[in-house]
């Protein structure tokens, strides 16, 4: 009871569409606790049956790359076009690629 | 790069990719349809068909009353996300209603208000706006006031958790359209219990303010329960809540409801109806 805060902490909300097959980032929330946020999630982000699924995290555990680093991060892999798999025929078939 | 990065890979980085490929499941605009349309409702054997009418329009009254009410909540929530949790509740309530009125009006068509000749009111929409304070057949409790977030999340707790237990039962009502109504709303009312009950958890836990809060609301909501009729079942549900939260059953006498409504529900009618009421002849 000691530690009141004015405000919830916020979520990263991540869905699962009926057709995608991964989750996907879909915004954010705040809520009391993490089985709120699911909650939440569900009214906010899947009311229009948009998911399958729902993924929330809270945002202060995400670690993410830092804009200052975007050179020494990414750069170096521009110019390495033998990296990409443009040399192989994908037959018509062959779905999600 | 071309060739692998396809369009219907982009579909699948997108959790809302696809949702206009096929309009007919949205509401846009007006003009719905009758909510039973193409369902056979011809009252069974062996089945009183006033009673019938009278019951789900007890039902219907209920979940229009409480959705009028949690209605309120918009734009005044705590907060954004409790918005519209309330809101969403709110509109399963009226989908409820829409599909008892509506069977009320079918099973008995004397029960539907009489309006000018030629009037396009469908007869779920004359019971519910053309009706007066009186003629409706709602428990007190679902018209009370919304009081605070806490008394508001008390009543979603406890009719929701009588609901449910009621609707399970409902499952095997004669009535097939009823039947199919109460199977429609489980998953509602198990998701509007569930939430009341997340958030009981969380006041009761909270701070001594939100505990205090809770507490005198339970109280207020706790002294209409007895209109929800006995019901073991929904007893069960209701004490493990309590216990979980550590918060006692208040001690409170039941208030009499005999003779009908409290003047709150007048108001509300006022509020809900008077532009039905202005335009009997009006396509909405």
């Amino acid at each position: 009871m000691s530690d009141v805060r004015g405000e919830w902490p916020l979520y990263e909300v991540f869905v699962r569409g009926k057709r995608g097959l991964n989750h996907v980032h879909v915004g954010s929330l705040h809520a009391p606790d993490d089985e709120m946020a699911v909650r939440h999630a569900r009214d906010v982000y899947t009311r229009r049956n948009e998911g399958v699924s729902i993924w929330v995290v809270r945002s202060d555990e995400i670690t993410a790359s830092s804009p200052d680093e975007k050179d020494p991060l990414f750069a170096p892999s521009g110019d390495k076009v033998y990296r990409h798999p443009t040399f192989y025929d994908i037959p018509d078939d062959v779905p999600h690629m | 790069m071309a060739e692998v990065h396809t369009h219907e890979a982009d579909d699948h980085d997108s959790a809302y990719a696809g949702l206009l490929v096929n309009d007919a499941h949205w509401a846009f605009g007006t003009d719905f349809e009758d909510p039973l349309a193409g369902v056979d409702t011809t009252v069974p054997e062996g089945v009183d068909a006033q009673e019938l009418a009278a019951y789900c329009l007890q039902l219907g009254d209920d979940a229009l009353i409480l959705s009028q009410r949690l209605s309120e909540w918009c734009s005044r929530a705590p907060d954004l996300e409790e918005d519209i949790a309330l809101a969403n509740i709110a509109l399963d309530l009226l989908g409820q209603a829409r599909l008892l009125l509506a069977r009320a009006a079918a099973a008995d068509p004397s029960l539907v208000p009489a309006l000018p000749e030629g009037s396009p009111v469908p007869p779920e929409d004359a019971l519910a706006f053309f009706r007066s304070d009186r003629e409706f057949r709602n428990v007190c409790l679902v018209e009370l006031p919304n009081g605070d977030f806490a008394e508001t999340i008390c009543r979603v707790l406890v009719f929701s958790t009588y609901r449910l237990a009621l609707f399970q039962r409902l499952t095997a009502h004669p009535d097939a359209v009823l039947r199919a109504v109460a199977v429609k709303g489980l998953k509602e009312l198990a998701y509007h219990r569930d939430f009341a009950g997340r958030w009981f958890l969380t006041l009761a836990r909270g701070t001594e303010e939100s505990r205090r809060r809770l507490e005198a609301a339970l109280a207020q909501v706790w002294a209409y329960r007895h209109e929800l009729g006995d019901d073991q079942d929904a007893e069960v549900v209701l004490e493990q809540v309590l216990a979980t939260s550590g918060v006692a059953a208040p001690g409170v006498r039941p208030v009499s409801t005999v003779g009908g409504h409290t003047e709150h529900l007048s108001r509300l009618l006022a509020e809900m109806q008077v532009v039905a009421r202005a335009h009997p002849m009006g396509l909405w």
